[in-house]
């Protein structure tokens, strides 16, 4: 259970990215934040895991407040969430493997990996993991040798490799065609469904909000403009997401 | 609303004015460079110069690198000097192998001869001489004319008699050179080859040190790595506290171990069997202490007896260490007495060993001191989060003031060793009383629970740093390592490995700031500490620039280790210098060959390097 409690984020520059954003994403859930760029879905995933600090507001995680974690507390808490990026984000000079295993680096003794070893069972498990997204053919390949589908494939191995409870998706197809965006979506669901992993994702398009999310939160200049299931974003809704200017497509 | 043609540009008197000011502006710059550069053209055509610019100019195009060995062959043909009654008939000469004549056999001191020779090894040349007196073998010899044979080996020189009149017969002696053999290196070529290995070797001793050490280096001299490490001024003051305790109690108890090992330091078995046993013994230590994963927290007993074992794991490490030291020490001595011409692995092992047994004390005062100011502030971290603000503050008050006055102490302590004022209210009391006040000062404004970013502060010092002793040639600094460590290659390896660290350093750290910031996200949303982060983001992002920076830094080495023998400090320029100071052109062009060679090989070795690996 996460729970999000009036965060505001001001950056250093005083744009206001987030502004008293309150919302619950329940154990297990599917959940699409959407919004214009620029609105603040990106900075809100990553005040999740803290990779940007929230200027104000508590973000609750099992009861566990994250926004006052310390360094070690947040190692700790970090592991079990997993992120997803729309650029992929992988190290391209480093294999596969080492990528997907990367994964790991919360759960492993920091010494032993600088000398970049991991337990026997990690590396069998990582092979276990682009078994499932279905390139483990690649795993001895440089990342960038792959193609843009094959890599967010191994980010969502990577991301899976942590054990997650939570996978934070940050707009993880807007740099993929529609027959691969479905393809990585499928995989998110699967997890989300399966593994019963709670998955927090920022989507552009809505006909695949529609089609996997379990409900919805909008985003609107950093603010909170609408929460609640897919199916009820007619197109009031939608100008008051999107602006008064915005076109339905898709 | 009709847009301007941008081509059409009205020419205006004012702008053609402008133009010919700023013509007329660079002429007058340049007319001025030309006075204060001293361009005299007068100075190239007067003879002399020219002259000698020929001389210098064909000894460097003839580098002294090889020669013939060269015997020399001495003929004689009998003269008589005031002709005797008989008209002076002379044996007619062997003319099996090479013979001279002299026409006539006869005649008056000052008078004119033809010496004649025949059959010689053609385009040889060689003194012919007057040799007086009745020994053909005399050792005493007049005259100035030399005989150059042409391409039948036949020469024909006249000699004027020189005034030494006598009854007996006398001779005219032609002592002819010829190149016998293969050609052969010079002494010159010899040298210079010597030296030049000397220089590729210093070369690659710096650079291989200096990018050794840039390394860390350039990585706290990276904004971007820097720039998020924050700390509580508890922590802060307690690690640099931290520092010098451990590094004084690292330095002395790991110097304790070494005595430890002192016994044993003649017996290289023992030696043996402590260097395999350590390793082992280290690492069990090290895997019981360091488990490689981890789900949950262990408690706190198994916490405090990790940290036992991993002591004792860290001082077996060491006696190790001291071993490993001795057993290089008497094997490289043994090597020495018995490799004969492979000797030099003997010293290699030797030094090595030497180098560990130095270095191992300072190594361990570093690392405890690292590891104390780590586990103190980590502390100070806990205790910041923990405690309530007055408490944080009493202890912020405290611990601040404690490590201003030691660290302004130590500052103190070293002005005092620099400049020996030797009056402790300036180098003792006062460092003490400022450093304390400051630390004080700065506890009392910092609120408690604030985090000051300590990370800039050791960007900033690290790049003044660097950048101070990167404005220090390296000229300049082998002239100082000349003074500490005597002449030769060593001082140079020193000189140029510090140039290498600092300007490697910066050039490293700033493609540690231009990576992509994605991956280090990604890593670190994993739950990665910052030394993982910067294993698997940082360092394969930047393995391509670095080692063509790297070949770079040797190709500059290269060169600067052609000169750094100008002040001492070894390698080739040492020879390049005297050469040229006793106008030895002829090596000095050996020489300057043997460095254009080099560095167009280096040239094409790195580019090539970097074409496989980046």
């Amino acid at each position: 259970m996460l729970q999000v409690k009036n965060l505001t984020k001001i950056y250093d520059g005083g744009v206001k990215a987030l502004n008293n954003v309150t919302f619950d994403a329940p154990k297990g859930q599917f959940l699409a934040v959407i919004g214009l760029s620029g609105s603040g879905k990106s900075t809100l995933l990553r005040c999740i895991n803290r990779l940007i600090d929230p200027t104000e507001g508590q973000i609750l995680w099992n009861g566990e407040d994250i926004t006052a974690a310390n360094p070690e507390e947040m190692r700790r808490i970090r592991r079990k969430i997993g992120m997803v990026f729309q650029h992929f984000n992988l190290v391209h000079r480093s294999k596969v493997l080492t990528n997907v295993l990367a994964g790991r680096l919360g759960y492993v003794n920091p010494a032993w990996s600088l000398l970049n070893r991991f337990p026997k069972e990690d590396m069998a498990k990582a092979l276990q993991q682009l078994e499932r997204v279905g390139i483990a053919d690649k795993a001895n390949q440089r990342a960038d040798e792959l193609s843009g589908g094959q890599q967010q494939r191994v980010g969502i191995a990577r991301a899976l490799m942590q054990d997650p409870e939570i996978i934070l998706a940050d707009e993880p197809v807007a740099s993929l065609d529609p027959v691969l965006a479905h393809s990585i979506m499928k995989h998110l669901e699967e997890i989300n469904k399966k593994d019963g992993v709670t998955v927090l994702c920022s989507l552009h398009f809505l006909d695949l909000v529609h089609r996997y999310a379990d409900r919805v939160i909008a985003l609107n200049e950093g603010k909170l403009v609408f929460e609640g299931l897919p199916s009820e974003i007619d197109d009031k809704k939608f100008k008051d997401i999107y602006g008064r200017d915005a076109e339905r497509v898709g | 609303m009709k847009e301007p043609n941008k081509n059409e540009k009205k020419s205006s008197p004012w702008k053609s004015l402008g133009t010919g000011l700023a013509v007329l502006a660079g002429l007058i710059v340049y007319a001025y460079g030309f006075q204060i550069t001293k361009i005299d053209l007068e100075q190239l055509r007067s003879e002399r110069r020219q002259e000698s610019l020929v001389r210098v100019t064909r000894a460097l195009a003839q580098p002294d690198i090889f020669e013939y060995e060269q015997v020399a062959e001495a003929f004689t043909a009998p003269v008589y000097v005031t002709c005797p009654a008989d008209g002076g008939i002379v044996e007619a000469p062997d003319t099996s192998g090479p013979y001279v004549t002299v026409t006539p056999s006869c005649a008056e001191p000052g008078e004119m001869v033809t010496v004649e020779g025949f059959k010689f090894v053609p385009n040889s040349s060689g003194p012919v001489r007057f040799v007086p007196g009745s020994d053909p073998t005399n050792v005493v010899e007049l005259g100035n004319d030399t005989a150059t044979t042409d391409a039948d080996g036949s020469f024909a020189v006249a000699i004027k008699l020189p005034k030494r009149p006598s009854d007996e017969v006398q001779f005219i002696r032609v002592t002819m050179r010829r190149n016998v053999g293969t050609p052969q290196f010079t002494q010159t070529a010899r040298d210079t080859w010597n030296k030049i290995i000397e220089t590729v070797f210093l070369a690659l001793l710096a650079t291989t040190l200096g990018t050794i050490l840039a390394i860390p280096l350039s990585f706290i001299a990276a904004r971007n790595l820097m720039k998020s490490v924050r700390s509580p001024l508890t922590s802060i003051s307690l690690s640099l506290l931290g520092w010098p305790l451990g590094i004084a109690v690292g330095y002395l108890l790991v110097s304790w171990v070494g005595t430890l090992s002192a016994p044993f330091a003649e017996n290289i078995p023992v030696n043996v069997l402590f260097v395999v046993l350590t390793p082992i013994l280290a690492s069990l230590g090290l895997r019981w202490a360091l488990p490689e994963e981890e789900t949950s927290k262990p408690n706190k007993t198994t916490q405090i007896l990790r940290l036992i074992v991993l002591f004792i794991t860290v001082l077996v490490a060491f006696y190790g260490l001291f071993q490993l030291a001795h057993l290089a020490i008497n094997v490289g001595l043994l090597g020495i007495a018995g490799l004969g011409s492979l000797a030099f692995l003997g010293n290699f092992l030797f030094q090595l060993g030497d180098i560990i047994a130095i270095t191992t004390p300072v190594l361990g005062g570093l690392a405890t001191g690292s590891a104390l100011s780590s586990f103190l502030g980590r502390t100070g971290q806990r205790a910041s989060e923990r405690l309530a603000p007055s408490a944080i503050r009493l202890l912020n008050i405290l611990f601040a003031t404690l490590a201003g006055a030691t660290l302004f102490g130590l500052f103190g302590w070293l002005v005092e060793w620099l400049y020996q004022i030797g009056q402790s209210v300036y180098v003792l009391w006062g460092p003490l009383i400022v450093g304390g006040l400051l630390g004080l000062v700065i506890a009392l404004i910092t609120k408690p629970k604030d985090t000051l970013s300590t990370g800039m502060v050791i960007y900033y010092v690290t790049r003044t740093i660097l950048n101070g002793l990167r404005s220090v040639e390296a000229l300049v600094m082998a002239i100082v390592f000349v003074i500490a460590v005597g002449i030769g290659p060593f001082a140079g390896v020193m000189a140029l490995g510090l140039h290498t660290i600092v300007s490697l350093a910066k050039l490293y750290s700033e493609q540690v700031e231009s990576i992509q910031p994605g991956p280090l996200e990604a890593i670190q949303a994993t739950g990665a500490n910052r030394l993982q982060t910067i294993i698997y983001a940082v360092i394969p992002q930047i393995v391509p620039p670095y080692i063509s920076y790297t070949m770079y830094r040797w190709d500059i080495n290269v060169r600067m280790s052609t000169i750094i023998g100008f002040v001492g400090g070894g390698g080739i320029g040492f020879l390049l210098q005297q050469n040229i100071n006793l106008l030895n052109y002829r090596a000095a062009s050996a020489q300057m060959l043997a460095i254009a060679i080099v560095v167009a090989s280096m040239d094409y070795i790195s580019s090539m390097l970097r074409e496989k690996y980046v």
